[in-house]
């Protein structure tokens, strides 16, 4: 049993993982029944679907060609950038009211979430036209 | 070392078929998505399932050029995504 035979096992079982996972992901997607129950579901397709993938990648490259670092660059975007995106979403949730209302704020101050955006007003009150 | 290639075709074949159910999935939650933030997120996980796709075709061609091709992807996607929640959030992307 040479290196070879256990990378190609190793790299069909990271295959098989990281299916596996995505299609976690995308039932869980499917089949909850709130905005941001929702949210969480995907994230496993980011985090291990993806990358047990591109481990079988780094896996198969490293021992049949010259090995392979660009994978890991892709990973470490994704794993970056995936709580920016969810955050930007979850505000979007929280904007068009498809969840429960935060606590009230004191002081008559409002979540800046809600604020509507200054160019609306201005396109409702105004012409639009000095804006070019 | 044959038993092995084989069975590494068909976790390749059956790994190509399930990322493309999941695509579908994705497409179907974003049509039916009721909410704005549902399509986005959909949208979200079809870019990251593109990018599965496209490793799994790199894999199966023993190429070396789809890295790049799936970096630039994972690059256009959560611009793309910051993008479109911006707009609905702000109203502008840049302001």
């Amino acid at each position: 049993m040479t290196i070879e035979i256990i990378a190609l096992y190793a790299v069909s079982v990271c295959l098989i993982l990281g299916a596996l996972f995505t299609l976690v992901g995308a039932i869980g997607l499917l089949k909850f029944n709130d905005s941001l129950t929702r949210l969480h579901a995907p994230t496993k397709v980011g985090t291990i679907g993806v990358g047990a993938l591109l481990l079988a990648s780094i896996i198969y490259n490293g021992v049949f060609n010259d090995g392979a670092i660009q994978e890991l660059l892709i990973m470490a975007f994704l794993f970056v950038t995936a709580p920016i995106s969810a955050n930007f979403i979850a505000k979007v949730n929280i904007h068009k009211r498809a969840c429960d209302k935060p606590p009230e704020l004191p002081r008559q101050e409002q979540w800046s979430t809600y604020d509507v955006p200054a160019s609306d007003n201005d396109a409702l009150v105004e012409e639009p036209s000095e804006r070019g | 070392m044959t038993l092995a290639t084989d069975i590494m075709g068909y976790c390749i074949i059956l790994a190509f078929v399930i990322v493309g159910l999941c695509q579908l999935m994705a497409m179907i939650r974003v049509v039916i998505g009721p909410n704005t933030g549902d399509r986005i997120l959909a949208l979200d996980t079809m870019v990251v399932n593109a990018i599965g796709l496209i490793v799994l075709m790199g894999l199966s061609q023993g190429s070396r050029i789809y890295f790049e091709v799936s970096l630039i992807i994972a690059m256009l996607g959560f611009v793309s995504t910051v993008a479109y929640a911006r707009f609905v959030l702000r109203g502008d992307i840049i302001e």
